[in-house]
Order: C-alpha cells, then structure tokens, then sequence
C-alpha cells in the first residue's frame, strides 16, 4: 500500500482522462439503468396492495361484506425485498453521482477499491431480497398441500401481478450489477506499461 | 509470505466445504411424520421448493469447494475460481433467504393468507431445518470472505 501511497498521485491527476475512457462510460450507464431496474422494483412492491370485498353471508336480503387487504407488508420476504432492492438503488445512485461528480475525492487511493467492495455487498444484499421474495410469490401462487397452505393469487390477481414486475424488474437489476461488479474490479487493475512482461 | 496466504484461503475453502456440505446433508435429512386427528403427515425437504433449492445449492457449492481445494497453486484458472467465487457467493445468499422466508412463513403463520404454522405439529422436522439455515448461514459467511480473499489475491500481484 506504500507503493500504491507513491504511484497515485499520477492516477488522481489522470483521473479526469480516465474518466472519459469508455469503459467508465459503459459503467455509468449500467449503473444508471441498474439504479431505474432496481428502483422500479423497489416502488412497484411498495405500491403494491389490493382490496377486495368479499360477500361472506347474507342474512335475509342484506349480503354482508368482507374487506380483505393483501398487503406487501404481510410478508417479511416482501418487506426485506423492499428494504434490499431500497438501498441496492441508493447505492447505485450514490454511484453514479459519485462518477460524475466525485473524481477529485480520493481516499488514501483505496476509491476503486472501496467501489468494488461495496459493489460485491450490494449485490450479495439484492440477490438474498430476490430469492426471498421468488420462493414468496411461488408460494402464494401455487400454494403448498403438504403444509395445507392455499394459493392466494386466485383470489389477488391484481397483487400478484405487480408482485411478479417487481421480482422479474429487480432479476434485471440483479444481473446488471453483478455485470456491473465485473467491470468494477476489472477497473482495478492499473494497466502495465508495455515493458515489463506480464505474470 | 505468499504460502501463509495460501494456507489460508485453504483453510477458509475447507471450512466452507464442511458447513455447505453439513447444510446440504442435514437438510436432505429432515423428515418426520406425525398424525393430526387421525391424519398422517409426513414432512420432507422436498416438499417445499425453497428447501430444496436450498439443499441443491449447498450440495453444488460443497462440491465446488471440494473441488477447487485440489487446484495447484500459480494456474490462470485462479481468476475464473475467483468469478465463480462471486457467483457461488450470490447462489448462497439467495438460497438461505429463501429458506429463511420460507421457514419464517412455517414457524409463524401468516395470518392474512389464511396459512397456519407447522412447527407445532412437527417440532423435530423444524429443529432440523433451522440447523440446516444456521449452517448454511455459517457458509455464507465463509464464502464472502473467501470471496474477498480470492479477489484480493487475483488482483494483488496486478495492482503494481
């Protein structure tokens, strides 16, 4: 790290050329559809409620009516899938403003090393919210006789509808950050001058 | 310097071997049966389908792991070892979350979907399972730090 302490200074004041190379501006790109992807997902479950009314009696001519709510707050697969695809989008945000905008902070010349790091974390963090919420909907949808659990997506077409866009939109941003991750650890190797032979 | 490294991240793989594999097998094996009012009910990993992706993705990652432990030190196949590190990490997560909801919906209910628990007909079978998420919970960890591991290694000798 000593040696990184002494080689950097060359990098930061290259940094402005480095930040008009192509593949930083295919990373900010990915970065800027991964962030709509995952935060589409975030607010589409978060929006994500139906009510129905149901007649469960009728007493003389007068049917009673039932209001039953199907929420994503109900299930914690589902809260957790909002909190992860959440701060996946306020991490590629925080990203992208950081692209454009923060070239001149650097951080003992670990900033592309801490962008990776944090990177490989978001995308451990997205994928946990989408296995999750995956065996959820699969759940809901098909419902499970051995545990006697019945399938609600019959009765909550509409909810289970938004709640499969929402998995399918965060599967996109998944695979964009991991392709993003990639590209990210790639940009951590300096390239070597022609001289010296590679390991 | 570089033998203590590598010593290390064996140690991590292998460590990572048993609790994948301890995960997958202890899964694999939780099944009871009890009768409710004269009904039989048995309970099997297979069926639930987020416990069997969890047992399949255990059982893959062990077998990667054991894998990887035989290859020779210094070969370029070290960097795809440390992109498949990644992906294995991400089947890993997504695997115990699954369970972990899956498991939560068992032991709790949900009262808004109609669903009763089942843990209190088939406490072992629950016991059984949450040993299973634990270990798997173990590998997970593991394997981040393998995976950090591995890139840092990949990449260290580039990063001059």
């Amino acid at each position: 790290m000593a040696l990184d302490n002494g080689a950097k200074p060359e990098a930061v004041h290259d940094s402005t050329l480095v930040s008009k190379a192509p593949s930083n501006q295919v990373l900010l790109v990915l970065r800027l559809v991964a962030f709509f992807a995952t935060a589409a997902a975030t607010i589409v479950m978060a929006l994500n409620k139906e009510t129905k009314t149901i007649v469960v009696a009728t007493i003389g001519s007068t049917p009673i009516n039932a209001t039953l709510t199907a929420k994503f707050q109900d299930t914690p697969a589902f809260v957790f899938f909002v909190i992860a695809n959440g701060m996946a989008s306020l991490h590629n945000l925080l990203m992208v403003v950081v692209e454009i905008w923060g070239h001149k902070f650097d951080y003992k010349g670990l900033r592309l090393a801490m962008i990776a790091v944090l990177d490989m974390m978001t995308v451990a963090l997205a994928s946990g919210g989408d296995g999750a919420a995956t065996f959820m909907a699969e759940l809901g949808k098909k419902g499970n006789s051995h545990a006697r659990w019945n399938k609600i997506c019959d009765k909550f077409g509409t909810f289970c509808d938004h709640g499969a866009g929402a998995i399918i939109s965060s599967f996109v941003g998944l695979l964009l950050l991991v392709l993003i991750t990639a590209l990210s650890i790639g940009r951590l190797v300096k390239p070597r001058p022609a001289t010296l032979s590679p390991v | 310097m570089a033998k203590v490294g590598r010593l290390f991240g064996l140690v991590l793989r292998l460590l990572a071997l048993g609790a994948t594999m301890s995960a997958a097998i202890v899964m694999g094996t939780s099944h009871e049966r009890a009768s409710v009012f004269a009904i039989s009910f048995e309970a099997k990993y297979s069926d639930i389908p987020s416990f069997k992706y969890f047992m399949i993705a255990n059982a893959v990652v062990s077998v990667y792991s054991f894998l990887v432990i035989f290859l020779p030190a210094e070969t370029l196949l070290w960097r795809l070892v440390a992109a498949f590190d990644m992906v294995v990490t991400l089947l890993l997560t997504s695997s115990v979350s699954a369970a972990l909801a899956v498991a939560q919906v068992g032991k709790d209910g949900n009262v808004r979907a109609g669903w009763l628990p089942i843990c209190g007909q088939v406490p072992k079978y629950c016991n059984h399972v949450t040993g299973a998420l634990g270990a798997g919970f173990a590998g997970l960890i593991l394997y981040a730090m393998i995976l950090l591991y591995s890139v840092h290694t990949v990449l260290y000798p580039l990063l001059d």
